[in-house]
């Protein structure tokens, strides 16, 4: 990868927390939820202590993958707004040690996985950190597209290896829970990228928008809302999902249809300079259907998975419909 | 053009401060191993056969 001095030269010493921040523990924090969800639902008598430990090292993998991620696209990630004060753009760490630390992270957690739990977790951990920083990062995120539909599948994986470390199997239904992360990927990251696509654009990476166009965007974001949102009752008839669930899925995704229905009819991503300064929700014209979308979308999931940790966290049967 | 020079103070609270937290690193990296292997043996040790 070629990089310019500018991002290979500190420009101070880099802080502990500078590498923290490599990590990037906002990601990591969802990983760690996707993965909690994903171990009470395997409903497994697993010790608690493991149980901790386990999560902890997914969540270091996840934090792994984002060191890889973050000395590979350093020079992209200079481009951009949202990620120029990045650790490594910004000159606070080097971009070697980004490497080594990823390296050094990706280890430690499969090992210690595999010694805690068992070696198919450890070997899920170990495939989905090479899926986000080789297959994501490193060949689709600049080569297509549809980066964020495939890519997505290493965002998808938390809860596989989290009910794998409790049960040491992967059910359908922890297959279940991937796929409504997987189908919820591109609306999200789509929404989000039809109001920043300039910074997309200048950076040379293809997104959606920025190949195809903001009307042909809105286009799938709708499609893959109407295929999202029937997938989140699915749990319903696996056993997996109960009565509550049935309700959160139900009228959250009604909403989430309303809103993707919106950016369909809208002119969100035609109009350039949509998106202010003060982060990823300040927009206006017509990119404000295109933030609701996102941001509800994040609310969706977050309750979703709440919801089904709740009942199996409590006992609540599931309907139990087949 | 000289690269500008970094204040030494400032560098040695930098390096205090990942020393530190890399020493608390491999204390927690042995805590784990500690508690897995105790946790994962269980009451098999008492168990063996003697």
């Amino acid at each position: 990868m070629a990089m310019s001095p500018a991002l290979s030269r500190p420009s101070a010493p880099p802080r502990w927390q500078d590498y923290v921040q490599l990590l990037k523990p906002r990601v990591m924090s969802l990983v760690i939820f996707t993965a909690i969800t994903g171990l009470v639902c395997a409903d497994s008598s697993v010790n608690p202590i493991l149980g901790a430990i386990a999560i902890f090292c997914i969540a270091v993998g996840a934090g792994a993958s984002a060191s890889f991620n973050m000395w590979y696209d350093a020079d992209i990630d200079a481009k951009m707004r949202r990620t120029r004060a990045r650790p490594v753009p910004s000159g606070k760490v080097q971009g070697s040690d980004a490497l080594a630390l990823g390296g050094v992270l990706s280890m430690f957690s499969v090992m210690l996985l595999g010694m805690t739990t068992n070696w198919l977790a450890a070997g899920l951990l170990a495939f989905t950190i090479f899926f986000y920083a080789v297959v994501y990062t490193m060949w689709l995120k600049r080569s297509t597209p549809q980066n964020i539909v495939i890519g997505g599948l290493a965002g998808a994986l938390p809860p596989v290896i989290g009910w794998a470390a409790a049960a040491g199997s992967v059910p359908l239904n922890a297959w279940l829970l991937c796929a409504i992360i997987f189908m919820w990927t591109p609306p999200h990251f789509w929404a989000l990228s039809l109001y920043t696509s300039e910074d997309y654009e200048k950076a040379g990476v293809p997104m959606m928008p920025v190949t195809a166009g903001a009307a042909s965007t809105r286009k799938q974001i709708l499609i893959y809302s109407l295929l999202f949102v029937p997938l989140c009752i699915v749990p319903v008839f696996t056993h997996l999902g109960g009565l509550t669930y049935l309700a959160v899925a139900g009228l959250g995704g009604l909403v989430f249809l309303v809103l993707a229905w919106r950016v369909f009819k809208s002119r969100a991503g035609e109009a350039a300079g949509e998106r202010n300064d003060d982060g990823l929700y300040d927009v206006k014209g017509g990119s404000k259907d295109a933030r609701n979308l996102f941001a509800f979308s994040i609310l969706y999931l977050t309750l979703l998975f709440a919801t089904l940790l709740a009942e199996h966290a409590l006992g609540l049967p599931p309907v139990g419909v087949l | 053009m000289s690269e500008p020079t970094p204040d030494p103070t400032v560098e040695a609270r930098a390096r205090r401060g990942r020393n530190i937290a890399l020493a608390l690193g491999l204390v927690l990296f042995v805590v784990l191993v500690f508690v897995v292997t105790v946790v994962r043996m269980g009451g098999n040790v008492g168990l063996r056969p003697l």
